[in-house]
């Protein structure tokens, strides 16, 4: 064994999952707030042709539900957001879209709906740094297509866009959404939604801090 | 430029090393554009005619396999005029490369092959027996385990000795397959970092940012993990990936650093990867047919977080993952980012690598969101007259030197950046 080997098998330290007392800053700081505390506030008003009324067809419920998933991640609603999605439900946005696996793939984004708990705790925490800096986005979502309708299943596909404001940068995403969506009774829930960008493969001008 | 005396200081450094372009042209001409650079992994060229282009330096490059299955590095310049001869990231250029401007070809090894109307170069030097008339390779091309490096400059040291201790990010990565190879994942995440290069280097080896910077992660994950241990369920590894990062300082300053000549450098190990799993007893097993009980259990064990190869690579060899630096400016730098498979493993054990390059790794990152924010406002506060110096006195004067290896006795003790400003001043002074 050379020197180094067994100098790197020397001092073996394995955190455990204990809480810390407290991590660094908060052990210096624990009120080191760069910003207020997150609240979600009142929801967007839902369409007057949304679930319920008559003479809305599925192809207008789609894309209200749809459009009320992105006024959700352009208000910040994150649980809200969460709650679209079914218990075993996934958000997924590989890099290429020959990817069919989410599991066995090196994506963007593979996260279930546990994960993205971890992802809404991390951004809403005051010490997130890196939302100290102004940060939101708008979506727009079109060309809705519904490929395939089962009475339990729908597959959709749509286009968006997305504007991302940072600091005083703007930062321009496009793709195809396609989602796996459940009848349930009125409404939908998320099993997939894949989300394929256009610039997936480009440089990032910083990272993506939250679903698109 | 400015003269180079009087910039670094065995515990502080001037922070124009940051942020001046004259000193970061000499970064370029006396480290990148003469030191061997990491080019990509022999998988990634695997058919004659497979390319890849690489920047190294300021120099755009191909790297390409031949038809006699060598891979060479050459100068993505037609020697013609000058245009790219490669105009996509990757591909294959069949047995021959073509310049789109007036059809010259060129072998695969850079020879000339073809010039369009040949003979309105009679009577002129500009002939096919002229060296000019070809593409320029790299003066050196050398690989270790299947990962490739090119020098531009025909001085210096054999790879081997650049990489000195350091080659273990390669013995580590491989010799945990147990056929003793990887493979590479064919996605390239990029992300620009909008600070210099240096701040990525230093950040790797730094031990306590993390539970600073990546706390509200740490927490998050925490969080998760506990509330699925009250139920009784066994959180995934992947969760732990995150946690740990909210561990605190005193669990912090515990892990050691390595440092090697030439700005290497290890951070040790801390996450514990080897759950009591049937994917894993399965895998060990496999471990043990290959290479024995003995020797096996010496590759598993290895302790290593990561091993920073001076000054660009920083492989996460336990994870089989590697993020690799490509300076644009003083305040802008490239990082890529890509994974790699172990050969002979099952599809769980490759999936616990790819949860960490998924969740720290890609450009939807819950780590380094905050880390790049932390190192946009370095860049910035270092180009403000509020003060000429960066400290780097934590620790100074108590480190472990056993030859010519610095051993941190704390974890977070600044030796990574006074060892890389060791080996950052014997560059720039040659």
């Amino acid at each position: 064994m050379s020197k180094l080997d067994s100098r790197l098998l020397d001092e073996v330290v394995i955190f455990e999952n204990q809480e810390a007392k407290s991590t660094g800053a908060q052990s210096l700081a624990p009120d080191h707030t760069p910003r207020q505390l997150h609240r979600e506030g009142a929801l967007p008003a839902r369409s007057a042709l949304g679930p319920g009324v008559q003479h809305s067809s599925l192809q207008q419920r789609v894309e209200q539900f749809l459009f009320h998933q992105s006024e959700l991640l352009d208000g910040k609603h994150w649980s809200a957001y969460i709650e679209l999605f079914e218990a075993d439900g996934v958000y997924w946005m590989p890099v290429t879209p020959e990817q069919t696996e989410w599991l066995d793939s090196a994506s963007i984004f593979a996260e279930d709906v546990s994960m993205m708990q971890i992802r809404m705790g991390r951004v809403t925490h005051p010490n997130a740094w890196s939302q100290a800096p102004n940060w939101g986005t708008s979506h727009l979502v079109g060309n809705v297509v519904i490929e395939s309708a089962t009475a339990t299943t729908l597959v959709v596909r749509s286009r968006f866009q997305m504007i991302e404001m940072r600091r005083d940068l703007l930062r321009h995403f496009a793709g195809t959404y396609r989602h796996t969506l459940k009848l349930h009774g009125d409404t939908f829930k998320i099993a997939l939604q894949r989300v394929d960008m256009l610039n997936a493969q480009a440089p990032f001008d910083y990272v993506l801090q939250i679903w698109v | 430029m400015q003269p180079l005396e009087g910039l670094v200081e065995s515990d502080r450094v001037h922070r124009t090393v940051y942020t001046d372009q004259a000193i970061f042209d000499r970064e370029m001409a006396n480290i990148w554009e003469k030191t061997w650079v990491y080019c990509g992994h022999e998988s990634q060229v695997k058919l004659p005619g497979d390319f890849y282009t690489v920047q190294i330096g300021r120099q755009p490059m191909i790297m390409v396999r031949g038809m006699d299955k060598k891979i060479r590095v050459l100068y993505n310049r037609c020697p013609h005029r000058g245009v790219q001869l490669c105009g996509s990231r990757q591909g294959n250029t069949g047995s021959t490369f073509v310049c789109s401007y007036h059809a010259w070809t060129f072998h695969l090894d850079g020879r000339v092959k073809g010039i369009p109307l040949p003979r309105g170069y009679d009577g002129t030097r500009m002939n096919p027996d002229n060296p000019d008339c070809s593409m320029k390779g790299a003066a050196q091309v050398d690989s270790y385990r299947g990962f490739v490096f090119a020098k531009l400059s025909p001085q210096g040291p054999s790879l081997l000795e650049f990489l000195g201790d350091a080659k273990i990010a390669f013995d580590d990565m491989c010799d945990r397959s147990p056929l003793g190879e990887v493979e590479i994942v064919p996605v390239c995440h990029r992300v620009m970092q909008h600070s210099n290069w240096k701040f990525f280097m230093e950040n790797q080896l730094d031990a306590l940012h993390p539970s600073v910077t990546h706390q509200s992660t740490g927490i998050a994950a925490g969080r998760a993990e506990r509330a699925l241990k009250a139920q009784g369920t066994t959180p995934p590894l992947y969760y732990h990936y995150l946690s740990t990062f909210a561990s605190s300082f005193d669990q912090w300053d515990s892990v050691q650093t390595v440092n090697f000549p030439r700005g290497h450098g290890i951070l040790k190990g801390y996450m514990g990867l080897r759950p009591d799993d049937p994917d894993t007893k399965e895998y060990v097993a496999s471990m043990y047919k290959a290479y024995g009980e003995k020797k096996a259990e010496e590759f598993l064990a290895r302790n290593i977080h990561h091993v920073l190869i001076y000054p660009y690579l920083s492989v996460q060899s336990p994870l089989q993952q590697l993020r690799c630096l490509r300076p644009v400016a003083p305040n802008k730098t490239l990082s890529e980012i890509w994974h790699f498979r172990l050969k002979g493993v099952s599809d769980p054990i490759y999936r616990r690598a790819l949860w960490y390059f998924n969740l720290v790794n890609s450009p939807a990152t819950m780590i380094n969101a905050d880390d790049l924010e932390n190192w946009s406002k370095g860049q910035w506060g270092l180009e403000s007259n509020g003060l000429d110096w960066v400290s780097f006195h934590r620790n100074h004067g108590g480190d472990s030197i056993e030859g010519d290896v610095t051993y941190s006795k704390n974890g977070t003790s600044e030796a990574v950046m006074r060892s890389q400003f060791k080996a950052w001043t014997e560059y720039m002074r040659a």
